[in-house]
């Protein structure tokens, strides 16, 4: 166990800039994801912690020591690969087994800690079978026990569950966040799954072409997002943005008009924008509401979704617009084609301005 | 019978006449080597598809031969040895060209590949050359480093063809736990290497089994020859004559080993040879 510490991180390949001046700082026995879309870099700054590939500039601190230049088996982390990259030839046990007999462990040290492992993710039965001949589960639980045998300081897993099935990704999501509430040691994950990152996490890093565009616990990010990336990272079904314009500004909030939504008296201070200025406005799903239609403020419902516990209506501002989402839950009264008004919870709503930043609540400071 | 079942037993006809045609061609100058090194020499040239009665003495003749026995024995050691050296280095060097990232990588893969492209004669000069230069001419070592030569391009291109399909992934997690290159090749890729090891290691065997130029020209006495050429020097009562029995049952005892070889490895060739197209 022991913390971790991004400084100034950059990571270069041939011309290409992947990581970007990531500050960062990971707790000891903190659970942290890291997640965002494809190419945002998460897997590399894992490798960057793995040292798996070198660091181009910056410094990387494991427990308060620089650890740059040391190669992996120096650092005491662990990883769990994607495709779990099981050693075929070996048994369950090796497997194990393997690293530890690297290290030079003696053989009773050896048989210990695999079978104290082996206990924990209980792979006990399997020990003497081949790779091929576990299902997709038991690989993977393999796959943990293989980088937690050696006990490391930290493990770091890449995307474990993205070759699974749904039913089983749930299943060994629960278990790792069983296992570290178990272990308590420090965890670092890669998903560009938000549920996943959202359940698991303690901590979520949102990345972005290199950058962090957010850090913070799941609650934070889906309660205040810093930006519309994020806004629109978090949560699902995502969340609905609307162009709007600022009328006016004062302490207490300022008033916006938003097409299909009329005039907006919003909580947000907007001190910083002139009037007239191009903002966007951000409603989750279930902080709308739906009305009978009145007036030109209505909204065409295009599609009803029933999944059971609850609705999604999807509705169209106006032919060829981006859809906006309404969750509720069931049962729904509402049919595909009647014309509806909408109306945001108005304390719940998100406003961002032109470069995307959240606007802050009056009488805080603005956020970052 | 309606035309359709017809034309399907027709063809079916078809295939199996043409699969016999190419039997036979194949097949039958191996087969008339063995009838005839069973034939006594009297019958020699009696020209016979079936043998009528089985006669050991060519076999007895050569294998009395001192010369002949020896000459098998230095076949298998230089055999052995230089598909003991071309996997070696084989197995290190794709490790390097098809996992190591290096400036020049495609040059030297195409520089391995260019030396393959000579013919023998075209080097045979030159290698006379360094043979005597290194000592080594009239012994087993000029043969083992004269066909190593040859193997190793082929080897290394088909190793490095698999080395490159095994998951990037599984050398990461070799490293994570913290092995070496040395380890990592040893005791992670060899045992999944073994289908492309054995045909490699196969093909590289016949063909320093079957060697005849070079065998020829870098040695000189009679307890330093390989098989073909001692097959090649069999002579008979006069010079007048050939002595096809013995020589047709010396060919017989050599080929029988590949051949076994052939028999065990089939799978491994096939699975080997194919790794390179879909995945290993």
């Amino acid at each position: 166990m022991a913390s971790v510490t991004l400084e100034k991180l950059n990571k270069v390949f041939g011309h290409t800039h992947i990581i970007k001046d990531v500050d960062l700082e990971i707790g000891n026995g903190e659970f942290v994801v890291f997640v965002g879309p494809s190419g945002c870099g998460k897997s590399t700054l894992l490798r960057l912690i793995a040292g798996l590939e070198s660091i181009t500039d910056g410094e990387l601190k494991i427990a308060g020591d620089v650890v740059n230049d040391l190669p992996p088996r120096e650092r005491g982390v662990g990883m769990v690969f994607q495709s779990y990259a099981l050693y075929p030839h070996m048994t369950v046990y090796e497997n194990m087994a393997f690293g530890l007999k690297l290290a030079k462990t003696a053989k009773e040290t050896v048989e210990q800690r695999v079978m104290a492992t082996a206990r924990i993710l209980q792979l006990e039965e399997l020990l003497e079978r081949k790779p091929k001949a576990l299902s997709g589960g038991q690989r993977q639980r393999v796959a943990m026990g293989r980088a937690m045998a050696r006990e490391p300081r930290i493990l770091l897993f890449d995307e474990p569950l993205s070759n699974l099935d749904a039913s089983l990704r749930v299943q060994m999501r629960n278990e790792i966040a069983r296992l570290h509430h178990r272990l308590g040691s420090t965890m670092v994950y890669v998903t560009h799954d938000q549920v996943e990152a959202m359940t698991l996490a303690d901590k979520i890093v949102v990345l972005r072409d290199g950058r962090v565009e957010q850090v913070g616990s799941p609650q934070t990010l889906y309660q205040q997002p810093a930006t519309r990336f994020v806004a629109g990272f978090i949560g699902s079904p995502t969340m609905n943005f609307m162009p709007a314009e600022l009328l006016s500004s004062d302490s207490e909030g300022c008033r916006i008009t938003a097409q299909g939504l009329g005039e907006l008296a919003l909580p947000q201070n907007a001190g910083g924008e002139s009037t007239g200025a191009d903002l966007t406005l951000g409603v989750r799903p279930e902080h709308l509401r739906l009305a009978e239609a009145q007036g030109d403020n209505a909204f065409e419902i295009v599609n009803v979704e029933y999944l059971g516990n609850e609705v999604y209506v999807y509705l169209e501002p106006k032919a060829g617009d981006t859809l906006l989402i309404h969750r509720s839950e069931a049962p729904s009264r509402w049919e595909i084609g009647q014309r509806v008004a909408l109306v945001p919870e108005l304390e719940h709503v998100h406003l961002f301005d032109a470069a995307d930043r959240a606007l802050g609540l009056a009488g805080q400071r603005q956020a970052a | 019978m309606n035309p359709y079942q017809l034309m399907k037993l027709a063809k079916r006809v078809g295939l199996y006449a043409l699969i016999a045609v190419v039997l036979v061609y194949a097949v039958f100058p191996f087969y008339y080597a063995v009838i005839t090194s069973l034939k006594p020499s009297s019958e020699l040239f009696r020209v016979d598809f079936w043998l009528s009665s089985v006669d050991l003495g060519n076999y007895v003749q050569i294998f009395t031969q001192k010369s002949f026995v020896r000459a098998i024995f230095n076949s298998i050691v230089i055999s052995l040895s230089v598909v003991a050296i071309a996997l070696l280095l084989g197995i290190t060097a794709s490790y390097a060209l098809g996992r190591v990232r290096f400036r020049g990588r495609t040059t030297v893969m195409l520089t391995i590949l260019g030396v393959s492209m000579f013919p023998q004669v075209a080097v045979l000069s030159g290698l006379f050359e360094v043979i005597r230069t290194l000592n080594l001419y009239n012994n087993p070592g000029g043969l083992i480093l004269s066909y190593t030569i040859f193997t190793l391009p082929f080897t290394v291109w088909v190793l490095t063809t698999f080395m490159r399909q095994l998951p990037m992934e599984l050398e990461e997690a070799a490293i994570m736990d913290g092995a070496t290159p040395w380890v990592t090749i040893t005791r992670v890729f060899l045992p999944l290497m073994w289908p492309a090891m054995a045909t490699t290691g196969l093909l590289a065997f016949i063909a320093a089994w079957n060697e005849f130029l070079f065998a020829l020209t870098f040695t000189l006495t009679d307890d330093q020859r390989t098989v073909p050429v001692a097959i090649a020097l069999i002579s008979g009562g006069s010079q007048h004559e050939l002595p096809w029995g013995p020589i047709m049952a010396a060919s017989v005892t050599v080929t029988v080993p590949l051949v076994v070889l052939v028999m065990i490895f089939q799978r491994r060739i096939v699975s080997g040879l194919t790794a390179g197209a879909v995945k290993g």
